[in-house]
């Protein structure tokens, strides 16, 4: 099972195991990790579950869609190169390891 | 007593409200009752992509069941509250079993139901509603044998439904009373966009339609049968007509409720009774930007925010509710976006082409944006969502510019 290490705003790391399919966002939400909303629960209109990926990871995890650019671009918090929302990432092996950096506003 | 919370209905709403208390650093006893066979689950994806195929139930639950344990909030399934008594300092909830649970403090947050049929034939077998996950269950059951599918209602609900079923080429008829689907909820061009859509993907839609009865075989749902005499064919009737709260215990404690039997509350998400809050679908509230009405708000976003606050109320925050009310809709292709309420605006401005398929529709009242409709414009609804979270304008006749970006034109 793929892991995950989550940075939450506050420095606070958890690092979880989750199902092939899920997604970052679920896993994190499902385990109480602070600082992601995630309030539509992952049907990507919300905007509200941004992180920042490891570098290490990001020609892995890919760029976001066309859709997902655009909530991006009115994210509450800073948009980086490495800004996704972490509903649209699922996780798979080769994402074992990531480590992600919750946006600091998600509202 | 220590200090006891007890929290009925456990969905969105009551989840919300316990996760919060326990985030805040409340140590008391927290419970969550709730009626249902499942712990806290989502709700929109059952009519969505749970319905489609694309999302299981565990992947609709809101948290893992550890984190209930290892946050210490009792959930109890299955139970229904039929009584609630107060004592001097604490009260009582007794559920249909027989079970006692004591409180110091309660929470309402107890949703509302699907409107049912009344109509002849509304008992039938394959006469079906969505509201839980034994909802949408049920349909799933019957999907592969279902050939034809009346839906009646051309709400989000019913509306959705419609689209997976087109999706899995089904014969789809969804017959609606109004004049234009999703009347409730977003504006004329909207409607009119949708109507189009829905019909270039094989559904047929009739408005301003009534349904006289139900019409069976055996005890089993065969048709529809409108007022004007037509008859439809169907194996499977589903039912979206809009949703009764659920405001009896509310009403048995004598509760302030609205006509239609919502709890009503105030800016702190207290009832009339100062010691009781009540959020989510359940309650009426003054509107959450303007204060100026009362609404209803049936979304996840409600279900979120006032249940943080109501969470907050209990612990004697002073807090007014302020929140954007956002909602979306996802049919076919075609992901609907709507933030702000748009009742009582007075003017409108149409950004991009629906014959395109990507557009979004500003409404503006006293010349100040109110709400926006978004039809896979994701960037025109975030702009009009930040907008009137900062308390910003967009001006209508610079918006009218679609090559413009929106984000650009806030003002004062």
């Amino acid at each position: 099972m793929p892991s995950v290490t989550y940075i939450s705003p506050d420095g606070t790391e958890t690092t979880l195991e989750g199902r092939d399919g899920d997604s970052v966002m679920d896993l994190a939400v499902k385990n109480g990790v602070k600082g992601i909303v995630a309030e539509c629960g992952g049907a990507c209109a919300c905007a509200t579950c941004h992180v920042y990926v490891d570098e290490a990871f990001s020609d892995e995890v890919g760029e976001a869609g066309d859709l997902e650019d655009d909530m991006l671009d009115g994210a509450a918090a800073e948009r980086r190169p490495t800004s996704r929302l972490s509903c649209q990432i699922k996780l798979r092996s080769e994402l074992d390891g990531m480590r992600v950096t919750i946006a600091p506003e998600q509202v | 007593m220590t200090e006891h919370i007890l929290i009925i209905g456990g969905g969105q709403a009551g989840m919300q409200i316990a996760v919060t208390l326990r985030e805040d650093g409340f140590d008391g006893t927290v419970t969550i009752v709730g009626e249902e066979n499942h712990g806290p689950y989502q709700r929109p994806p059952l009519s969505k992509a749970y319905l489609a195929g694309d999302a299981d139930a565990e992947s609709l639950e809101l948290r893992n069941p550890q984190f209930y344990v290892d946050n210490n909030i009792v959930v109890i399934p299955s139970e229904k509250v039929v009584s609630l008594a107060w004592g001097q300092n604490h009260g009582v909830a007794i559920t249909e079993t027989g079970r006692e649970l004591p409180f110091s403090q309660l929470a309402l947050a107890t949703g509302s139901d699907p409107k049912r049929l009344t109509c002849e034939g509304a008992d039938l077998d394959g006469v079906l509603y969505m509201r839980g996950l034994d909802d949408a269950n049920a349909l799933k059951a019957r999907w592969e044998s279902i050939e034809n599918i009346v839906v009646i209602g051309g709400g989000f609900i019913g509306l959705e439904v419609a689209a997976v079923a087109r999706k899995y080429n089904k014969n789809v008829t969804v017959v609606h009373s109004r004049d234009r689907l999703m009347s409730r909820a977003v504006g004329p061009v909207v409607s009119d966009f949708f109507l189009k859509a829905h019909t270039q993907r094989g559904a047929h839609i009739l408005l301003e339609k009534k349904v006289s009865r139900l019409i069976g075989n055996s005890g089993r749902v065969t048709g529809v049968e409108l007022e004007d005499g037509t008859v439809i064919p169907a194996d499977a009737v589903m039912v979206g007509i809009g949703v009764s709260p659920r405001g009896e215990l509310a009403q048995q404690l004598g509760l302030e409720i609205s006509a239609n039997g919502a709890i009503v509350v105030d800016s702190h998400a207290r009832t009339s009774d100062p010691r009781i809050v009540a959020c989510g679908d359940v309650a009426m509230l003054p509107h959450p930007l303007t204060g100026e009405s009362m609404v209803m708000l049936e979304s996840v976003q409600n279900a979120v925010d006032q249940a943080k606050l109501a969470a907050k109320t209990l612990r004697g925050g002073t807090d007014e509710y302020r929140a954007v009310p956002w909602f979306w809709s996802d049919q076919a292709d075609l992901k609907l976006q709507m933030a702000g309420l748009l009742q009582g605006y007075d003017q409108q401005v149409l950004r991009g082409n629906p014959d395109e398929g990507k557009f979004s529709v500003l409404y503006y009242k006293n010349g100040r944006i109110i709400a926006v409709d978004a039809v896979n414009d994701v960037s025109d609804y975030m702009a009009v969502r930040r907008a009137l979270t900062a308390g910003q304008n967009i001006p209508a006749d610079r918006a009218a510019d679609s090559s413009v970006a929106l984000k650009t034109l806030f003002t004062d």
